[in-house]
């Protein structure tokens, strides 16, 4: 069958109806959020073995006339780029799915995994839609289920929150539908054809005049930079953090922020080579400057959100550091890059979220002394905190490690060379163990509080929750070639479309 | 037993993972004899893989797996077996045998008795990555892997702060060098096409590329070595690092993972010999640090410091060696050292465990009569510190003191044996205020015991180690067994080993020796004699012995003022955050609040309108880009 992205869209979709049907029993409400996303994640690991690595095409293509006066077409397909990025974020979306459902949300239930199946759909949708109009269509329902979800079952200040996030994103994304219909326009044929069909337009990008690239990037990249967040369109992504409940932010920043990269990777490069040249040293000082002030930044944060918030700016650095490269290494980095921040990152947020469930305290100076009453907690968190700062062996090295070698072999058009950048990215490595390791010192050792004596270690559901990202964070660490595998050749035609304007692949043979 | 060999590391990898899994619930202090069993196997192993290199197979890759490939970047996890690396397979597994055992009876009444088992059994196959691999980036694992035990096992009594405080020091700091590890190995890569060892250094010999590159590749490697053997400038962390359980500070923080970055640029010696001057900056970092670390043991009085500060220094004779051009023997004194300063600090131990948790020497004494067995292999293990003959550590220095006189360092070879006095000072001091003298505190002295079997055995095997270690694989001086058998790695550095001739060998030992003796002598008179007085002497050098006290103030400077300017101005990063960029974004959002105050009036609430009013916005902005589009297209 080769209708299963259709599939992966449609599931949470139908999962909506039995959840419609059963909204008065809030129990049975749980078990048809987890099912649905559970059948989503088996369905998309099925998807994983149909997809042929090797090949650096889109594969599973499927293509529906929707608007054929428009050149609106509903076209899906993955590549090597995109086809991880699926199972992250269904494995991502039921791992959220099943923690709220063990306690932590107690109002609303129904209204809530709605929104988390609605959101589900979204983010699939974005990293299997091939067609520019439906691209934006999935990128904006990814807005509205998170603007409820921090809105409705977030933290104190979660209104001014969610509006910051939402006029933030809506602000990049209407420049990017500006974008999008530059775009559509400029794609006339002398015929006066007009296409929205990304393979299509990456074989007729060649009528983009180089002015015309110079601003349609802009208007993509300033999306995809506030999504990351970019330094210095950081700012809404602590608040948000801040006040989304625990599910929202390990999805928030699992997912929804590799939209940004992914964009860029999907998007901007293959599209706008000339654009993307006149814009290259610009977004590589950004993300230099994303490492270090990140990790700056998050050293002397007070709230442990807050600081893992802002640990993302840093990681989210090292992506787009990896992408702007424009090489091999770069770019396959950045995209394990992206996977791993999801695991890790995603799974360091669920962590606080169930020791602040445990304790009411996210303070960090309220916390302490935890390693000894909750062994088992501190070694699960313990180790996504060293693969967050990078210990080899596990997964956050292999990403970081590459965009470093492909930063150091960059010999582009910026001010300095990658011998400039490289080490000041890989100050960066330092950053991530002074503030992590500050962090786990303050929140785990010393001696046990009184008021957290009484306090249980992880419960089963819990385990159940971390299990697979701990396993993920091994493997990818350990064994990443058959993944890489998958990414490369994807990659590689990324990269030589982005490198050489005058390369030209055929749309499908 | 060549291809057995990933089966060393792979044991200990098993007794972590049963240990980490199981240890709590249901093996409880099963957990130790399991560790203990896994790295004796281990050292069975590396016995026979030894043997088999000595027997003629002096290079072998064992490759498990392509690990990383990306374009023409390709990392396998692959095994070098040469000798240098089966010497250090050896050292690593029979030493941390020794430690294991009797960690069992130092650690049986520590309610973390499992995990510390698990811990120490995850970095002895950390230790085995590092010095097996056949590629920078996989030794790299290795490196870091051993870099994470030592942190969790600094911090091993993490309710106190002192052990995390360290712990945190010592990862962060080694974390500084790696930065410079990381930047060598890249730039080896871009320079070389790979980080394979034996490629690299074939590659070297095809054609020599541009000195600069070079020296950056030895420089950055360099740096990487200070952190984690604890060199100048990055040597700090290492006195603080015995606020762990004391086998962790004898396994790790002296015979084994400190010791890695002399491995390393013994390992890179090809390199290094290529790259004009950073010999002479690893001779010098070396010379300095040795001497540097010398004086601060001087003064110490915690039994613990007092050995730290000697392994800064003696791993300083190491990087002297190496810098001077001489691998084998800095390698050599890597080995004896692993046995005799192993011994001394697992012979403090037992007199810490028989005096109920004591370090501070100024309340032991006598303890000699106590402690028989730790007060006899303590005095071998000092004796070898202290370079006597015919002890290990007396053919290992004086091949590096050697090396640096013929090789014409004379400034270094000075150093060196001004070292060597300060050396055997500091150790006959440590050893008489423990073990000689009245007891100074009547309470401690008696309760005082001899510690258990358990430990003892261990103590004894290390003693023979530290005894004849020397005289079996160092003689005769120069061309004994070690360098025979190392002589392939020398020779593929292309380093000339010159071999002096036999008067200039013994004149040079004579003068070791007498330098030891003389350092003994100030010692026992001090001491025994008091003359010239100790407490006297203090207050004369006045001055002086406040800075050694104070260890030249440079904890102060590191830990305050460096971290809290960095504190400020992270602090400054934050608020520059919260007020600029933030704040320009919410002025912003206020400044258009505004301005819809002002657009209310036309919110008159008729839908018509309203439709009106974007029909009319969506046409100006399409007629807008579409003019724009077409100006573009009819160009």
């Amino acid at each position: 069958m080769t209708n299963v992205l259709s599939l992966l869209v449609v599931i949470p979709l139908a999962g909506l109806i039995p959840l419609f049907l059963f909204r008065k029993d809030e129990r049975a409400a749980k078990q048809v959020a987890i099912t649905t996303t559970f059948v989503e994640l088996v369905v998309s690991l099925w998807m994983l073995t149909q997809f042929v690595p090797g090949e650096a095409g889109f594969q599973l293509v499927e293509r529906l006339q929707w608007l054929p006066s428009l050149g609106i077409s509903y076209l899906v397909g993955v590549d090597g780029i995109s086809v991880f990025l699926v199972p992250m974020t269904t494995l991502l979306t039921f791992i959220a799915v099943l923690y709220s459902s063990g306690g932590a949300i107690k109002t609303r239930i129904v209204e809530y995994m709605t929104a988390f199946l609605l959101l589900e759909v979204g983010m699939v949708g974005v990293f299997v839609a091939l067609d520019l109009f439906l691209f934006y269509i999935f990128f904006e329902l990814m807005l509205v289920p998170m603007y409820l979800i921090i809105g409705i079952w977030g933290g104190p200040r979660r209104i001014y929150a969610t509006l910051k996030f939402v006029i933030f994103t809506l602000a990049g994304s209407l420049l990017m539908l500006v974008g999008i219909v530059a775009v559509y326009v400029a794609s006339a044929d002398p015929s006066g054809t007009r296409t929205l069909s990304l393979p299509d337009l990456i074989e007729l990008r060649g009528r983009f005049p180089a002015d015309f690239q110079f601003w349609a990037f802009l208007a993509f990249a300033l999306a995809f930079a506030i999504k990351m967040p970019m330094v210095p369109f950081h700012t809404w992504l602590p608040d948000a953090h801040v006040e989304a409940p625990t599910a929202g932010s390990i999805v928030l920043a699992g997912v929804l922020l590799k939209a940004g990269g992914y964009g860029f990777l999907r998007f901007g490069l293959p599209l706008f080579p000339i654009g993307v040249q006149a814009w290259l040293p610009v977004l590589i000082v950004l993300s230099v400057i994303a490492i270090l002030y990140g990790a700056i930044v998050s050293a002397v944060q007070k709230d442990l959100k807050k600081l893992v918030a802002y640990s993302s700016v840093a990681h989210m650095g090292f992506v787009t550091l990896g992408i702007f490269v424009l090489n091999l290494q770069g770019g396959v980095g950045a995209v394990l890059q992206m996977l791993n921040h999801g695991f890790v990152t995603g799974a360091l947020f669920l962590f606080v979220g169930i020791q602040y469930e445990k304790t009411h305290r996210r303070m960090i100076a309220d916390l302490g002394g935890l390693a000894n009453m909750w062994p088992l907690f501190t070694t699960f968190f313990g180790v996504f905190v060293f693969a967050s700062l990078g210990l080899p062996g596990l997964n956050g090295f292999v990403g970081e490690f590459l965009v470093l070698l492909g930063t150091f072999a960059f010999s582009g058009a910026p001010p300095l060379g990658g011998l400039f950048w490289g080490p000041l990215a890989a100050i960066g490595v330092i950053l991530a163990a002074v503030y992590l390791l500050w962090m786990f010192q303050r929140v785990m050792y010393g001696p046990v509080r009184e008021a957290y004596r009484a306090l249980p270690d992880l419960s089963r559901l819990e385990v159940a929750c971390a299990l697979p990202l701990l396993l993920l964070t091994v493997i990818l660490g350990v064994v990443p070639q058959p993944f890489i595998a998958y990414i490369q050749p994807s990659l590689d035609r990324v990269i030589r479309l982005a490198t050489d304007p005058s390369f030209v692949v055929v749309a499908f043979k | 037993m060549i291809s057995l060999v990933w089966l060393i590391p792979a044991l200990p990898l098993g007794a972590f993972l049963i240990n980490g899994i199981f240890g709590r619930r249901w093996l409880g202090h099963l957990t130790g004899v399991i560790a203990s069993a896994a790295v004796g196997v281990s050292a069975l192993l590396a016995i026979g893989v030894f043997l088999e290199v000595l027997g003629g197979k002096t290079q072998t890759v064992v490759s498990l797996y392509r690990w990383i490939g990306v374009g023409d970047f390709t990392i396998n996890v692959a095994a070098l077996v040469d000798p240098l690396s089966s010497t250090m397979l050896l050292v690593v597994t029979v030493v941390s045998f020794l430690i294991f055992v009797y960690s069992n009876g130092y650690m049986e009444h520590d309610a973390g008795f499992y995990r510390f088992f698990a811990w120490l059994s995850l970095f002895v196959f950390a230790m085995l990555i590092l010095v097996m691999a056949d590629n920078y980036l996989l030794m790299f694992v290795g490196w870091e892997g051993v870099g994470l035990c030592s942190y969790l096992l600094i911090g091993f009594w993490f309710e106190r702060p002192a052990p995390y405080y360290a712990a945190k020091k010592a990862f962060v700091m080694n974390r500084i060098g790696d930065w410079g590890y990381t930047i060598g190995i890249i730039t080896i890569f871009l320079v070389f096409g790979s980080m394979n060892f034996v490629d690299v250094f074939k590659r070297l010999e095809v054609g020599a590329p541009a000195q600069a590159s070079l020296t950056l590749i030895c420089v950055a490697l360099f740096f990487g070595a200070t952190g984690k053997s604890a060199q100048l400038p990055l040597y700090s962390w290492l006195p603080d690092a015995m606020e762990g359980p004391t086998p962790v500070s004898a396994l790790i923080h002296a015979a084994t993972m400190v010791t890695s970055g002399v491995y390393l640029v013994a390992r890179s010696m090809p390199l290094f010999d290529h790259a004009g001057p950073s010999l002479q900056v690893v001779g010098v970092v070396g010379a300095i640090t040795a001497i540097f670390a010398a004086t601060i043991a001087l003064v110490q009085f915690d039994i613990k410091r007092v050995m730290a500060y000697s392994t800064v220094s003696q791993l300083g004779y190491m990087f002297l060696a190496l810098g001077v051009g001489a691998p084998v023997a800095a390698i050599f004194h890597l080995a004896t050292h692993a046995f005799f300063k192993a011994l001394l600090f697992l012979g403090s131990g037992s007199v810490i465990h028989g005096l109920g948790g004591e370090q501070d020497m100024r309340k032991m004494g006598g303890l000699r009569r106590k402690m028989p067995v730790t007060f006899w292999t303590m005095l071998i293990a000092g004796g070898a510190l202290a370079a006597l003959p015919p002890l290990a550590g007396f053919w290992s220095k004086d091949e590096i003191l050697g090396a640096a006189f013929v090789n014409g360092h004379f400034l270094l070879y000075a150093i060196g044996i001004v070292t060597a006095v300060l050396t055997a000072f500091y150790v006959t001091r440590a050893l008489w205020m423990t073990f000689y003298g009245e007891p100074r505190d009547h309470h401690l002295y008696d309760h005082a015991h001899e510690s258990p079997r358990v430990m003892t055995l261990p103590l004894g095997a290390l003693a023979v180690g530290s005894a004849v270690l020397g005289i079996v694989i160092g003689f005769p001086p120069e061309q004994g067994f070690i360098h025979r058998f190392l002589a392939p790695v020398v020779e593929a550095a292309g380093v000339a080993e010159t071999t002096p001739e036999l008067v200039t060998v013994v004149a040079l030992a004579a003068v070791s020796v007498v330098a030891g003796l003389i350092g003994i002598a100030i010692g026992v008179s001090m001491y025994v004699r008091h003359r010239p007085d100790p407490a006297a002497l203090t207050r004369t050098a006045g001055p002086v012995y406040r800075i050694l006290v104070n260890k030249y103030y440079i904890d102060e400077l590191y830990d305050h003022r460096l971290v809290e300017a960095a504190r400020a101005f992270a602090g400054a990063a934050w608020a520059f955050d919260i007020h600029i960029i933030d704040g320009l974004a919410n002025r912003l959002g206020w400044a258009l609040a505004m301005g819809g105050q002002g657009l209310r009036r036309a919110q008159t609430g008729i839908v018509g309108n309203y439709a009106l009013t974007i029909v009319a916005g969506l046409l100006l902005v399409l007629v807008a880009y579409g003019g724009y589009a077409a100006g573009i297209l009819g160009r």
